[in-house]
């Protein structure tokens, strides 16, 4: 009885494992269903989800100019102390003193990527790029100042 | 204190499994006292990837501090996030949107499932069986994608806040979501043909780690892993938070407290998130994503506590508030180090190969246990 009951468990084991086999047998012979990327081989066609969170930007228009008005609220909501806003005083054609700023500084070193500061900037500003291949060889060089040289804030935003 | 390395006076042998070990899941290190094959004792050893992250808690408002609970149980980061939101709009008496409530519960049940399938081919790994793990993360992939285009995150969202929801739904999400949960549901029966209904896996899984529900209970077992020992304790049933009371879904509960309940637990409860986001998803309401809310938070003066069930089991969320815009102290129940404290007890009397076993179906995740 022993042996007759050891033999059946030896065949039904086989049976199951015949079973799982037939769905790696399936796969093996349908490449439709192989769904790997051949990354980097892809980088031309490779595109990332919109909302992707690579890194911080700002995005500047044809003359130069952005939305920022340096009011550091992107500062202020970086749990990280990523950003640090540089503001200057301009003087304007009527010769008011108005805040601007002079850089704003991004350490990608120190960003997690949180969307805090795109969600708190009240004007637009900033967004986040697709970008992630972000590796460098010296780490002064995660160290970004996101305004464009010579640029100033764009005409109506306050 | 940690005995000696080596072997004892009695002739046991005492072996460390981990820190950095295939048999472990992360960084866990136990220390086991082996009387020949026979498991005696089984030590695990914290601290490896400890970020003091409630201490972190006390300098950040209650904006910022829901990015590092993503960091936590980094599998279900979703809930995380929810658990926290929650806590905050409660404290505050702030009205979340219909639509807010409806989108963060979507979440929550995808997070679950794409957890669950995380663990049902990991767990498949450490018992020899290769496939498993990628035809999970196959499926897995999909979920990432949807969560890549509304979140712009694949693991750490942060996509909730105090009030609602960061951006609004991907227009594509709808769509996706149901492709999505039509090849799910035929691939769930694909999981049972390839790993439940094998003979070898039923072997090593029957009667292994069994743990009695009185046990259980008084170890602090939470989620799927109480409920497999017969205990019903869901937080979703029994504390509703946002639409989970307006939604029918069963409470899985498997009366076996070994192995395979546990995993059982798991594998009906994807079926479970699957019948619930279908409920769903066809009347998403319309309406904002996240309500007016202050510039700045400041919790008033108490103590609040906020639990969420996660795919692992009740996360807790206790802040103490002295009416600052930061916590005074923030304390996390995380579910997985509750779990990881029952092992000693399954594992005693059991054999060394066992231990993967029921490891595998704690569902054990490290830097939830170590936070």
């Amino acid at each position: 009885m022993y042996l007759v009951n050891y033999i059946k468990e030896v065949l039904s084991a086989l049976r199951s494992l015949l079973i799982g086999m037939r769905r790696t047998l399936f796969y093996f012979t349908h490449h439709k269903e192989i769904i790997t990327e051949q990354y980097p081989d892809n980088r031309a066609t490779l595109k990332l989800a919109d909302r992707f969170k690579g890194e911080v930007v700002m995005p500047h228009n044809e003359n130069n100019e952005h939305r920022c008005t340096g009011c550091t609220a992107c500062e202020l909501a970086c749990p990280n102390g990523t950003i640090k806003v540089i503001t200057k005083f301009d003087i304007t054609p009527e010769g008011k003193k108005k805040k601007a700023i002079d850089k704003l500084v991004y350490h990608l070193e120190l960003c997690t990527m949180c969307n805090l500061c795109v969600y708190a900037c009240p004007s637009d500003a900033i967004k986040m790029a697709q970008t992630f291949e972000h590796s460098v060889f010296d780490r002064n060089q995660l160290t970004k100042v996101l305004n464009f040289p010579d640029s100033k804030i764009m005409d109506g935003v306050e | 204190m940690v005995e000696e390395i080596g072997t004892t006076q009695d002739g046991d042998l005492i072996i460390n499994v981990g820190p950095q070990h295939p048999a472990t899941h992360g960084v866990l290190h136990l220390v086991i006292t082996l009387h020949g094959e026979t498991i005696k004792k089984v030590e695990p050893h914290l601290g490896y990837i400890h970020r003091s992250i409630e201490k972190m808690c006390e300098s950040l408002t209650y904006r910022q501090f829901i990015y590092v609970t993503s960091r936590m149980d980094y599998l279900s980061s979703h809930i995380n996030n929810h658990g926290c939101a929650l806590l905050v709009e409660r404290a505050m008496q702030i009205e979340v949107p219909a639509r807010a409530q409806v989108i963060r519960v979507l979440m929550d049940e995808l997070t679950r499932i794409a957890s669950h399938e995380l663990w049902w081919g990991a767990m498949a790994m450490d018992l020899g069986a290769f496939t498993p793990f990628f035809h999970a993360f196959r499926e897995r992939e999909m979920i990432n994608e949807i969560m890549e285009d509304t979140c712009g995150a694949r693991l750490t969202m942060n996509y909730m806040v105090p009030g609602g929801v960061q951006e609004d739904i991907h227009p594509d999400f709808v769509r996706k979501v149901k492709e999505f949960i039509a090849l799910f549901k035929r691939k769930v029966d694909e999981y049972d043909e390839m790993v439940t209904d094998n003979i070898i896996f039923r072997k090593r899984m029957e009667n292994v780690g069994v743990i009695s529900a009185a046990d259980a209970i008084s170890y602090g077992l939470s989620g799927p892993s109480l409920r497999g020992s017969g205990v019903s304790c869901d937080v979703r049933k029994y504390y509703p938070y946002d639409v989970y009371n307006q939604v029918q879904f069963e409470e899985i509960i498997e009366t076996g407290g070994d192995s395979l309940a546990r995993y059982m637990v798991r594998i009906r409860e994807m079926k479970q998130s699957i019948s619930i986001i279908e409920q769903l998803l066809d009347g998403i309401p319309d309406g904002d994503f996240c309500a007016k809310t202050k510039a700045v938070i400041k919790l008033p003066k108490g103590e609040f506590y906020q639990r969420v069930e996660t795919a692992r089991g009740e996360l807790g969320i206790y802040v103490v508030s002295e009416g600052a815009t930061t916590p005074y102290r923030i304390k996390f129940r995380s579910p997985g180090f509750s779990n990881l404290s029952a092992l000693d007890h399954m594992a005693r009397g059991s054999k060394i190969g066992d231990l993967v076993a029921m490891m595998g179906t704690l569902d054990l995740v490290i830097p939830d246990i170590d936070r």
